[in-house]
């Protein structure tokens, strides 16, 4: 009894013994590791996939996927650049609309809040499966992106939108401030609120949650909604980084979420899994990223192993549910 | 006469409580065998035995005189024992051809699928059989009597010599039980066996030669058809002593809370068909209303249309409290005050990965809630209340659910409802699969529920239960009611009289 509790405890803390290791190696390995720069730059580096793996860890939990973060990504940063640098102007009706910052923030966030609504509306009232919705959206959303951009970069933001992707605040990086509080938003969210057990509840069993009076569509549309926002965020995030919205940024992001979301320990069909996880699994990507960078890996095989550590969380982790 | 099949004292358990015990049976060449007994009285299990899918029993099978253990439902299909399921074991979108060739499909010389030989054995098949099927047709487009001589041209091609049918007739048109019931002439004429599961018992007068009724997981009678009549054959079935003892008859309080008139349910894919036809009936203030009804007699989608299960396909009025209501989902019923324990408990009832406590407190959010974020504490004071006055069996409050027993699982699933406090609590089946003191304490907590003023509707397909726990029973067959008894007139035989599918007709 005292042993399979003991093991069991073990099983609860080994992404986090996983990410212990790595670290511990790559600090006897290389010179740079563990320097404050170095640290500080990971942690900015994993900040977007940290907000978008919140996203969808929610999404994931209710036994649902989505594909289209990365696009509603890049076109919530081109939205959010184009407003600011171009405002809206019709000029039929002689009428222009000036953003602020802090007005296209706001507008940004909104839009990606919209994509991912699509996305709830459309696997809720026309059961379409989540994997083929989020598909369409994923491409409908980068066609956007190369229309409102016609396919070039928006630079030039100014600094004051520029200082939430390099600016510091007490001694912190800003994408590290936000996405950080994204993760205490939504660690309150799915373990303190309503909300938070009723996503569980509709991933464990969602016939049976719906005979207990759970609004699963509300709840269900509220969840892609909230993984586009963060998605947008993360949009936010690269574009006042690099002072750029590029049009083909995010390609592929959503594997990494999911890669983070999965080493994290959350499963797959649902019901099973933490926030903290997944911010784990994002973690142990990203410093698996600048190790194998520091340890001069070439950048294929860094594909290679980044793939083997995937599956082989996965293995570890149906192992020890099987033994539970 | 030669015995193709025989079971030898056959018994089984399941966690203790005995489903079979020492039922023996003798299938010979040639005949049709009525099997016959209400839900629960180990048909299923018998068969499931007799055709390998259950391994561990006592007693012994003998085939052809040899004794063999089948290990597996293939082992039993290769000696030539083949069961045709209630539910169609089709794959829809594949060709009847290739449904009937599924796992044993011809290749040619090269190695590839041989679809010639195969398409012109299923014709040849399905003219044996007196059908008209192309064999190239795929089986989600028949008929599911069509899909049902598909099955049995599967069983005749592995060169079965026992069938086994269990309930065929369930979800077929009165044309095509004529069909089926030529098919089994000509294959009984041909000298294979068929053991013939049916509720109906005019079917089984038609076509069975022997019969063999079990009650209760034993045999209590066998013999000819020919040398039985009708009534017998149910006294049969029914004669079962009463186990729980009756509960004193009170006064059936008169405030009428819920009304059901002219109830029907259509069947979404078939409109033709009806699932409940013209539900008319009233349940009162802290009245346990019983409605026993055989599988398929509409019992359970009685209960989810009331629950807005079915809102586009039901019309009919429910008014409750007063007030006409028509429930889009389940959301707007329990905010109405009702609450439905549904069949299917793990399917339905519990979140499996879900602690105990989570699990009660999943309908009452709101009451644990602590300056608008759940509180852990009064979440534990929920679990504590229920353990304690429900007495359920559990470790600790994280303690997941799935690991608990039936009857715990039941008890979690009762406590979320009563918690809520609703008006009408509707219970599908509450003691399936429940060892019998956690039967007895849930007897005990309906009746204690219903003196409280809640309104109990319970769905039970062991008349026992019907008799023990309702002040008034109505019975269902077919999608309708077909008969209602008090208390004092309620007897096991007037219930399984009314129960049987062609009283509708009389």
């Amino acid at each position: 009894m005292i042993s399979v509790k003991k093991y069991s405890n073990i099983a609860k803390y080994q992404s986090l013994i996983a990410l212990f290791i790595m670290c511990l190696i790559l600090a006897l390995m290389t010179e740079n590791f563990m320097t404050t720069d170095n640290f500080w730059n990971v942690m900015r580096q994993i900040s977007v996939n940290v907000c978008i793996s919140v996203g969808m860890t929610l999404v994931i939990l209710t036994a649902g996927i989505d594909l289209s973060v990365g696009s509603i990504l890049a076109l919530c940063g081109a939205i959010t650049a184009g407003l600011l640098k171009h405002g809206i102007a019709i000029p039929s009706a002689n009428l222009f609309i000036g953003f602020t910052v802090f007005g296209v923030i706001i507008a940004g966030l909104l839009a990606g809040g919209a994509l991912g609504f699509v996305n709830g509306y459309a696997v809720t009232k026309f059961k379409v499966p989540p994997f083929v919705a989020t598909l369409a959206m994923l491409t409908m959303a980068r066609g956007f992106t190369m229309l409102w951009t016609k396919g070039h970069p928006i630079t030039g933001l100014g600094d004051s939108f520029g200082f939430l992707g390099t600016g510091w605040f007490l001694g912190i990086p800003m994408p590290v401030w936000i996405s950080g509080i994204i993760v205490f938003v939504a660690v309150i969210l799915t373990s303190k609120t309503r909300f938070g057990r009723y996503v569980y509840a509709i991933g464990g069993n969602e016939n049976a949650a719906r005979l207990s009076g759970i609004p699963i569509n509300k709840i269900k549309i509220w969840v892609y909604a909230l993984a586009g926002i963060l998605a947008a965020a993360g949009g936010l995030l690269v574009t006042a980084r690099l002072d750029s919205a590029q049009p083909n940024a995010g390609i592929s992001y959503e594997l990494d979420a999911i890669a983070a979301v999965v080493i994290g320990g959350t499963s797959l069909s649902g019901g099973r899994g933490t926030i903290m996880g997944t911010v784990l699994g994002a973690m142990i990507i990203g410093v698996l990223n600048n190790g194998l960078v520091l340890l001069d890996v070439s950048p294929f095989w860094q594909q290679v192993i980044k793939g083997m550590v995937i599956l082989l969380a996965v293995i570890i982790d149906k192992t020890n549910s099987k033994s539970e | 006469m030669q015995v193709l099949l025989e079971a030898q004292h056959i018994t089984k358990k399941f966690s203790g409580v005995t489903a079979l015990s020492e039922v023996s049976m003798r299938i010979e060449k040639g005949k049709v065998i009525a099997l016959i007994g209400e839900n629960g009285a180990g048909k299923s299990t018998l068969l499931k035995i007799m055709s390998g899918i259950y391994t561990d029993y006592e007693g012994a099978i003998l085939f052809k005189g040899k004794k063999v253990i089948f290990s597996t439902p293939k082992d039993a299909q290769d000696h030539g024992i083949s069961i045709i399921h209630q539910e169609l074991n089709l794959i829809p979108y594949l060709t009847v051809s290739q449904n009937v060739f599924l796992g044993r499909e011809l290749i040619n010389k090269l190695g590839f699928l041989d679809h010639e030989k195969m398409n012109k054995k299923t014709s040849e098949l399905m003219e044996r059989l007196q059908m008209e099927v192309d064999p190239l047709a795929m089986v989600n487009s028949l008929k599911v009597g069509q899909q049902q001589v598909v099955e049995i041209a599967k069983a005749i091609l592995t060169e079965s010599e026992v069938l086994f049918m269990d309930e065929p007739t369930s979800a077929i048109g009165e044309s095509e039980v004529e069909v089926l019931f030529q098919i089994i002439d000509q294959l009984r004429s041909e000298g294979k066996s068929i053991v013939y599961i049916s509720h109906k018992l005019d079917e089984l007068f038609a076509i069975a030669g022997d019969f063999i009724v079990l009650r209760d997981g034993k045999a209590v009678g066998k013999g000819e058809m020919s040398k039985i009549t009708r009534d017998e054959l149910i006294g049969m079935m029914a004669g079962r002593e009463i186990k729980v003892t009756k509960k004193s008859d009170k006064k059936r309080p008169d405030k009428q809370l819920l009304q059901v008139t002219n109830l029907t349910l259509k069947n979404q894919e078939n409109p033709q068909r009806l699932i409940l036809k013209d539900i008319s009936f009233d349940l009162n203030n802290g009245e346990v209303l019983g409605i026993y009804g055989l599988m398929g007699a509409g019992r359970t989608e009685l209960c989810e249309s009331l629950f807005g299960l079915h809102r586009r396909s039901l019309t009919g009025s429910i008014v409750l409290d007063g007030v006409e209501s028509h429930f889009n989902s389940p959301t707007e019923a329990i905010e109405s005050g009702m609450a439905l324990v549904p069949e299917d408990r793990k399917l339905d009832g519990i979140v499996p990965g879900m602690s105990v406590a989570e699990n009660i407190s999943i309908t009452v959010l709101d009451k644990v809630l602590r300056f608008g974020l759940l509180n852990k504490k009064k979440e534990s004071k929920l679990y504590d209340k229920y353990v304690e006055s429900l007495k359920i069996k559990v470790n600790s409050e994280r303690q997941l659910i799935k690991t608990l027993s039936g009857g715990n699982q039941q008890k979690v699933v009762l406590a979320k409802w009563i918690e809520r406090g609703p008006k009408v609590l509707m219970l599908d089946e509450p003691t399936r699969g429940i060892d019998i003191n956690a039967k007895n304490e849930i007897y005990e907590l309906i009746t204690k529920l219903a003196s409280s003023g809640i309104s109990v509707l319970v769905v039970s397909s062991e008349i026992p239960e019907i008799l023990a726990i309702s002040d008034r029973i109505l019975v269902m067959a077919e999608g309708q009611i077909t008969a209602e008894f008090g208390s004092e007139e309620a007897t096991e035989k007037n219930i399984m009289n009314a129960c049987i599918p062609e009283y509708v007709n009389k």
